[in-house]
């Protein structure tokens, strides 16, 4: 089993993360994250699996088409081709702050160390880091930096409204 | 100047960690170029064609003669001795060494100076007015607004990886001397009838392979709302400006494709969302800024000196200098002085470091110790008592400071172009010093008047060719070094975009064009008040081109010598 990073701490992964569309070869136990088109086309077929169900989307994709299904996942993965492509981050945010999304947040596909910080800052609790990424080193980056301005997922309240509150 | 608080100041000494960090893991091989690429792009760190560029920022073009010591202290350490501000306030090393370059950011950060989001695909340093908080015809103080947006701005975890570079520009006067027009957004700062502030939103703006002049969107957003706006405007573009093809990644590109109509409902829409959350500023916060802004004590000082009165009667040279370089003061007895840093020789915008630190100097003796860095890339010192300024103009005058030009035409506006960048096509540099050294003399220059006159090394514009009243942009015509000569683009209210007038030519005939041009004008304006860029919108092209390609154009005065003759 793959090794990722939750909640800041290296574990093993129990989901198996279904790249294609499997036609016919779903495993019918344990806990797999499917394509969004497969979830489109067969949730209701996937929902009598055995394991719970994980979808995983492109980072151009509208969090609306999930919305009403959000508590039926045990993960939303977010899939970046490029870590420089920052779609995947507005989507995060929207998932969190828009749709109310509490569950599991994973960012795959081309996610290194040097991004951690921003993404989980705009909602992703999970990652698996590109294959040449080493985890455990990796989790320093969650604090390369102890304060920002703006307003985030991890800290609602900008700074400039803590500050007014007296909470630093 | 804003002085940094404790966390502003954590923030920009935990940024310049993690860069060493970063460079550290690149120089042992951990960190590949292509992961790297991005990582120093947002520190400002570019590697260009003979050496790293590092690009540091000076926010809204505000700096203080601490800050200009330490970057001559930067050139004169880690450079070759020189520094070149840019249009967007910033100055840019030519000459650093990556290794280098986290020990640099460091210093920087000692005088509360950083080269965050320099470049790279994110939100850039917003820049404004260089006489925001003097200006006669202030409306509103924009830096204020300015150190708001950067704060929200540095480090924005969402916008860090956009389509393409993002640019803002405030203007909180009357006149426009941001080029608020041709910015990815432009705001106008306004007063509404009850004294309320707020701000029109231009977006889409931009100049690059595509020039576009940009488009209201909203008329007045109240200052609360400016954030969360700026929050909706950025989400937008993020999720839905075009990633396929970098030359059409701009928000320009995205507003035109689907019309500002549909762009600002889809802002709109977005903003529903944002509107009223916590990003909402405050007026505490607002307030709280203000008070870190330091403000010079002011004396109480007549508008009228009569010693200055008597030098500008009696030198010329003085009142030559007077008329062009000094600019008028929201409170009397006070000036704005522009220190030239286009004198004939010098590469525009290029400062040494002997330059700096005697600036740096004169900052301090004359002017509360504070600076402006202009789009136009001089140096401005804003607070300089009227009866200072005689012995101001004879202190400057060795250091080469003193070139009577500001909006004349040798005050010429160029990006470093193909002598240092990898990017451009051709060189700018020499051709601005041949177009100096041809106009150098002063009374003629002084009767050509008003001119803007802008170089770009390529299509990137960095030198904002297309706003020029003469622009000349570098092309590549099967490896030689041409230049495509345009007219009638102009910054301010009535912005607008030059048109091309004909096939680019060879280097050494731009003097010539050039002055072809100004022969058109000089024959042609309607008397002396009509300014070179007034004639173009009057006559149009046509004559300028005829003159410089044909034979069908004769200037008047040689049409009636030749009447006269015949």
């Amino acid at each position: 089993m793959a090794q990722i990073i939750k909640h800041r701490a290296v574990i093993q992964d129990s989901w198996q993360l279904l790249e294609q569309d499997p036609i016919g070869a779903l495993p019918f136990s344990g806990d797999v994250i499917v394509p969004l088109d497969l979830w489109t086309r067969e949730s209701d077929t996937l929902s009598f699996r055995l394991g719970r169900i994980g979808v995983w989307l492109e980072v151009d994709a509208d969090p609306a088409a999930i919305a009403p299904d959000l508590d039926r996942f045990g993960v939303i993965a977010v899939r970046f081709a490029q870590f420089t492509d920052g779609r995947g981050n507005s989507l995060a945010r929207l998932l969190r702050e828009r749709y109310g999304y509490r569950g599991e947040l994973r960012a795959i596909g081309d996610v290194l160390r040097d991004q951690l910080y921003y993404l989980s800052r705009c909602g992703f609790d999970a990652f698996t880091l590109r294959a040449d990424q080493d985890p455990q080193q990796a989790l320093s980056a969650f604090d390369d930096l102890s304060e920002a301005y703006q307003t985030s997922v991890e800290r609602p309240q900008p700074l400039f409204r803590r500050r007014s509150k007296g909470h630093l | 100047m804003y002085l940094y608080d404790q966390i502003d100041q954590r923030i920009v000494d935990e940024r310049v960690r993690q860069f060493r960090n970063q460079t550290r893991r690149h120089l042992a091989g951990e960190l590949s170029v292509d992961d790297f690429r991005p990582l120093r792009l947002q520190n400002g760190l570019y590697i260009e064609r003979y050496a790293p560029m590092l690009r540091v920022a000076i926010p809204y073009g505000l700096l203080s003669s601490v800050q200009l010591r330490k970057l001559a202290h930067i050139a004169r350490t880690y450079d070759k001795g020189y520094g070149h501000f840019s249009t967007r306030q910033n100055i840019q090393f030519n000459w650093p060494r990556l290794e280098d370059a986290p020990e640099i950011l460091a210093e920087l950060a000692g005088v509360q100076m950083h080269a965050i989001q320099t470049s790279g695909s994110c939100i850039r340093n917003t820049t404004t007015d260089h006489f925001a908080g003097v200006a006669l015809d202030e409306i509103v103080d924009s830096f204020v607004w300015c150190e708001l947006i950067r704060q929200w701005s540095a480090l924005h975890p969402e916008f860090a990886y956009l389509p393409r570079k993002f640019k803002i520009a405030v203007s909180g006067s009357a006149a426009d001397r941001a080029a608020t027009w041709v910015h990815d957004i432009g705001l106008h700062a306004l007063r509404a009838a009850n004294d309320e502030i707020g701000f029109r939103v231009i977006v889409g703006g931009g100049l690059g392979r595509t020039p576009v002049v940009g488009h209201v969107i909203c008329e007045y957003l109240p200052w609360c709302h400016l954030l969360t706006y700026l929050d909706a405007i950025l989400r937008v573009y993020n999720r839905h400006g075009r990633r396929d093809n970098k030359y059409k990644a701009r928000i320009k590109i995205l507003v035109k494709e689907l019309t500002p109509a549909v762009f600002a409902q889809q802002v709109e829409e977005e903003w529903s969302h944002l509107k009223d959350g916590p990003a909402t500023l405050i007026e505490e916060e607002v307030r709280r800024i203000e008070g870190r802004f330091t403000r010079p004590a002011y004396a109480e000082l007549l508008a009228e000196d009569t010693f200055l009165n008597a030098m500008l009667a009696a030198e010329k040279p003085f009142a030559n200098w007077h008329r062009r370089n000094v600019h008028p003061h929201k409170v009397p007895g006070y000036a704005a002085v522009t220190l030239s840093l286009k004198r004939t020789g010098a590469a525009p915008g290029d400062a040494s470091a002997e330059q700096m630190d005697a600036i740096a100097g004169l900052a301090e003796r004359y002017s509360f110790g504070e600076l402006r860095v202009s789009h136009e890339q001089n140096l401005v010192l804003p607070d300089v008592r009227v009866s200072d300024l005689h012995a101001l103009w004879r202190e400057i005058r060795p250091l080469g400071l003193a070139t009577p030009n500001i909006g004349l035409l040798t005050n010429i506006i160029a990006c470093p172009g193909g002598d240092f960048c990898s990017l451009a096509n051709a060189k700018s540099i020499p051709v601005a010093e041949a177009i100096q050294q041809r106009f150098d003399d002063l009374d003629y220059l002084h009767d050509i008047g008003e001119l803007d006159l802008n170089i770009s090394g390529c299509m990137n514009s960095c030198g904002h060719h297309h706003i020029g009243h003469i622009g000349i942009l570098g092309v590549d015509k099967q490896g030689e070094e041409y230049y495509q000569i345009s007219i009638g683009g102009a910054q301010g209210v009535d912005a607008s975009l030059g048109k091309v007038i004909g096939p680019a030519i060879a280097q050494d005939k731009v003097p010539e064009i050039v002055e072809k041009l100004i022969e058109v004008y000089l024959a042609e304006r309607d008397g002396e008040e009509e300014r070179f860029i007034d004639t173009v919108r009057r006559i149009g092209i046509e004559p300028f081109k005829d003159y410089v390609y044909g034979t069908n154009y004769q200037t008047p005065r040689r049409h009636s010598r030749q009447l006269a003759a015949a």
